[in-house]
């Protein structure tokens, strides 16, 4: 970069170059530095066995048409392998029910029923809320307009539900999973299939309160397709594309390049030092790691109020989702389903996953484990060599800090996973080539997010908008004058939207 | 009939438990203690007065008083990151504190409001003593958390504390034995081989005179003690109490905790809490730090000018204006603050207190409104108040090194 940045954003993930891109395209000089050999964090799309490639993050339920347009993503490479991907509620005994976007197959009638008035009012609610996912939150007791106008807002759009489902929405919002599928449905396996979205991601299962129906309504603000979006090239074809927007827009994006840490000057963030020891200075730092690393490793607690780092510190920053990875020489088949090109859910009852996380908390893992497959393969066939497949699973419960350390605990993990599998593909074992399990830790490790946690510090109601990821640093901006955050630990959270990266740049450029 | 009781010496009474604990002097201080009148500090047994309060207060300014710091609470501090960590948490420059030097300083939350007040002792590059009148260990941990490299201890029971106040004390360590303490400069710190080990001198107190604060091993307690005494005869030695060291502090401009402000997080209404420009420690607070806790707040509240004020006040006649409301009119019509704490200063020969005062109003006419009883009937009356920015009572000799007579 021949001019010295306006902005430095540290860390490339997605919603670091959203950021960037946004950022840029309003004609600020924007410097990227990412850690790794590749953009794109969690998203970016990696070769785990020789000729098979896969993405941490492998669906893209959130993600937002006016993003892809905001920043030309398909004039960048960005397109689709799928925009209607179902989900699958698997039975052992081959009877599935599919979860096409607003409609059930193979459910009974009156859960048919149910699930129509159900996914009537969530969308209701969804609609609502969606544009405060969007929004810089409101800060209380600030006096300023804005803050009191998205306040009104937020209960303006409540009201307009009309009385009734704004009162069903103020009861509902922090029930557990498990009473919301109570109420509605009567089969286990249908209630295990739609609960699956309400936890997932948290330190949370069907019976914890505090943000079941959030969570529900967060994974419904995208609106790429009916089903579930999958990108060509793995969630990195969409990471490829970020990045090529915003370098297109002017940024920079430079990689292999770890920050060791702010500098702060007279109280005001003024540049970074890098691994390597070469100081960049720039009056404005943006961080996309999450909070515990951006405050208590990049910045440093001298320059910070004791109560405000005190409650960064205490974050809820555990990852409890592992990721797997298997290469297969071919298609396994699945017990009763003709072929395997959904999101499959290994859920047969909300029992079975409680049961799991039981084990979890304690610092376990149990035997059988609760998981959501894709074989993304199936659409793309970029992932792997002509004919072969790669299965790609989110596997709950593993606690970050398991008992004993993960080094001991690895295998019995993978093999946990892989009889889990089996229940339903009984030869997949056979099929496999190469494995790839990566735990919290191994998240934590790889992709420098604390706690391997995906959301950066936990998504749940006490931990959302104007308390995310707490006050005083809810606005984007922190009490360090000149330092910003734009990651998935400030408002609205994880999951790959870039909204988090765009309304910090929307906070960024409204300062000017 | 004879006339005559005989009292027996009140530790003889091995049937009456006091409940508290003794402090490392409790043999000596006891044996001095007419009445058994205690008080409770941190669970200590803390003498409200062992004689006279009265003559106890007046050898703080005339001779040398002897008070039992024990009980305060003692923190070590150390690590490479302790200096850093004390810098981040406290109002002053720890980074820039000389080594065998004190400092009095303040903690603030996040917002600006005093958690607690105490001293901080720099012994080297990364240790530190920190003493304060209440139990912050709590706060301490919070304040650590992000900083690696520091170990907090509690290490109160590990210190016993003297207090010897008064304008003989130099004279009185010097007769000791302790050559040199002429020379020590306020808040400085010196060592001296004593007992089984060393003993610490700083020149520190809360009397506003000249005066030393001695920290030794417990178990070289007692020996400090009656060596003190055998040799502090002719020096006009006196243990101190309670009731005495708080007309000492209120003459000196110094601050009690639970009695001129409440430690932030002990108070649950809003502004029941004190910022240190509120409670005139604005001359602690260095804003030539880049940063400390609530620097950001008490920036804001000074540039503002929109605060309280704690003022000395030198009120009109001779009854003490305790528990008074302050108002700005003599027809007590409009109510402006409320007095702290207050006496009739003997030395001063004044009537003083401290009032906290509304931000409108600290510059105006300021009254009291005084309940005084004569003989069981309750009397009201109006005083007016003036305010006095220097400390009621700071002798030259407190500050001169080497002080008089040395």
């Amino acid at each position: 970069m021949s001019k010295t940045p306006d902005i430095i954003i540290v860390g490339g993930g997605h919603n670091g170059l959203v950021c960037a891109a946004y950022l840029a395209k309003a004609g600020r000089q924007v410097l990227v530095l990412e850690a790794a050999s590749q953009a794109g964090g969690l998203g970016s799309t990696r070769e785990f066995a020789p000729g098979f490639r896969a993405s941490v993050a492998h669906t893209l339920p959130q993600l937002g048409r006016k993003l892809v347009a905001d920043l030309a993503l398909e004039s960048h490479g960005f397109t689709l392998a799928t925009d209607a991907m179902p989900s699958v509620a698997l039975s052992t005994s081959g009877d599935h029910i599919t979860i096409a976007g607003s409609t059930l197959i193979g459910a009974s009638d009156s859960d048919t029923a149910a699930y129509t008035a159900y996914i009537q009012l969530m969308q209701k609610f969804a609609k609502a809320i969606n544009p405060f996912w969007h929004k810089r939150p409101p800060m209380i007791g600030s006096g300023g307009l804005r803050d009191a106008l998205t306040l009104g807002q937020f209960g303006w759009k409540l009201r307009t539900l009309g009385k009734d489902d704004m009162r069903e929405l103020m009861r509902m919002i922090a029930l557990p999973a498990q009473d919301l599928m109570d109420e509605f449905f009567s089969d286990p396996l249908l209630k295990a299939a739609l609960s699956w979205d309400a936890n997932i991601g948290s330190k949370l299962a069907p019976r914890s309160p505090n943000n079941a129906v959030l969570a529900l309504l967060y994974r419904m603000c995208g609106d790429l397709g009916e089903g579930l979006p999958v990108a060509r090239g793995g969630t990195g074809g969409l990471m490829d594309a970020l990045a090529a927007a915003a370098t297109a827009q002017g940024a920079e994006v430079r990689l292999n390049c770890p920050v060791a840490g702010i500098i702060v000057d007279q109280g005001q963030a003024c540049g970074v030092e890098l691994a390597d020891g070469e100081l960049i200075r720039a009056p404005k730092i943006v961080s996309s790691a999450d909070p515990k690393t951006s405050f208590l490793q990049l910045l440093g607690a001298q320059h910070l109020d004791i109560q405000f780092t005190h409650r960064i510190s205490r974050l809820r920053t555990d990852g409890y989702v592992a990721k797997l990875h298997l290469a297969l020489d071919s298609l396994p088949e699945f017990n009763g389903l003709a072929r395997p090109d959904g999101r499959l859910l290994l859920t047969p009852d909300m029992a079975f996953i409680e049961n799991a996380y039981d084990a979890a908390k304690y610092g376990g893992y149990a035997r059988e484990l609760p998981m959501e497959v894709v074989i993304p393969s199936l659409q793309d066939d970029s992932l792997a060599p002509s004919g072969q497949h790669v299965l790609s699973a989110l596997v709950q419960y593993a606690p970050c800090k398991v008992k004993g350390g993960w080094d001991a605990h690895h295998n019995t993990f993978l093999d946990n996973a892989i009889a889990s599998l089996e229940r339903y593909a009984p030869d997949i074992r056979t099929h496999i080539i190469a494995s790839e399990l990566l735990t919290p830790y191994d998240l934590e490790q790889q992709y420098r997010v604390t706690g391997g946690h995906w959301h950066h510090a936990e998504f749940a109601l006490d931990n959302w908008w104007m308390n995310r990821p707490t006050y005083g640093a809810s606005q984007y901006s922190t009490p360090v004058p000149g330092f910003y955050l734009c990651g998935a630990g400030a408002h609205p959270g994880g999951g790959i939207m870039g909204a988090a990266g765009h309304n910090a740049a929307r906070a960024i450029l409204e300062e000017n | 009939m004879p006339l005559k009781a005989t009292l027996q010496p009140a530790d003889a009474i091995d049937h009456v438990h006091l409940g508290i604990l003794p402090s490392p002097f409790h043999s000596r201080t006891s044996r001095l203690n007419r009445n058994q009148l205690w008080g409770e500090w941190n669970g200590y047994a803390s003498a409200t007065y062992y004689a006279d309060s009265h003559l106890e207060y007046f050898s703080t300014r005339n001779t040398c008083g002897v008070f039992d710091v024990s009980p305060m609470r003692k923190y070590r501090f150390s690590g490479t990151d302790a200096a850093a960590m004390l810098n981040r948490m406290v109002t002053r420059d720890v980074l820039a504190q000389a080594i065998d030097t004190v400092a009095y300083n303040v903690w603030c939350t996040d917002d600006g409001k005093v958690v607690d007040d105490g001293t901080i002792f720099r012994f080297s590059e990364d240790e530190f003593m920190l003493c304060c009148a209440d139990p912050c260990f709590d706060w301490f941990c919070l304040s650590a958390v992000g900083f690696d490299a520091v170990d907090i201890t509690d290490i109160s029971a590990d210190v016993a504390a003297l207090s010897l106040q008064g304008p003989t004390s130099c004279a009185l360590l010097k007769a000791m034995g302790f050559s040199g303490i002429e020379q020590c400069k306020p808040f400085q710190i010196m060592r001296f081989p004593f007992g089984s080990g060393d003993i610490m001198i700083s020149r520190t107190g809360y009397t506003g005179d000249l005066g030393y604060e001695m920290w030794l091993a417990p178990e070289d307690a007692e020996l400090l003690w009656d060596q003190l005494f055998d040799r502090g005869k002719i020096y006009g030695i006196q243990p101190m109490g309670d009731e005495s060291l708080e007309m000492a502090r209120i003459e000196a401009g110094f601050l009690a905790p639970d009695v001129d402000f409440h430690g932030s997080l002990h108070t649950v209404e809003l502004n029941h809490d004190h910022s240190p420009l509120e409670l005139g420690l604005g001359w602690i607070l260095n804003f030539k730090k880049p940063f400390f806790s609530g620097r950001a707040a008490l920036l804001a509240q000074k540039e503002s000018g929109n605060y309280r004020r704690l003022l000395k006040l030198d009120i009109e006649g001779n009854k003490p204006a305790d528990n008074s409301i302050l108002y700005a009119d003599k027809k007590c019509a409009k109510e402006i603050g409320y007095v702290t704490s207050a006496m009739w200063s003997p030395v001063v020969k004044a009537n003083i207190g401290y009032g906290l005062v509304e931000a409108k109003y600290f510059e105006g006419p300021i009254w009291a409104e005084i309940y005084h009883q004569k003989e069981l009937r309750w009397q009201r009356r109006v005083a007016r108040c003036t305010r006095v920015t220097k400390p009621f009572w700071s002798p030259e000799r407190a500050k001169a090194t080497p002080p008089p007579d040395c």
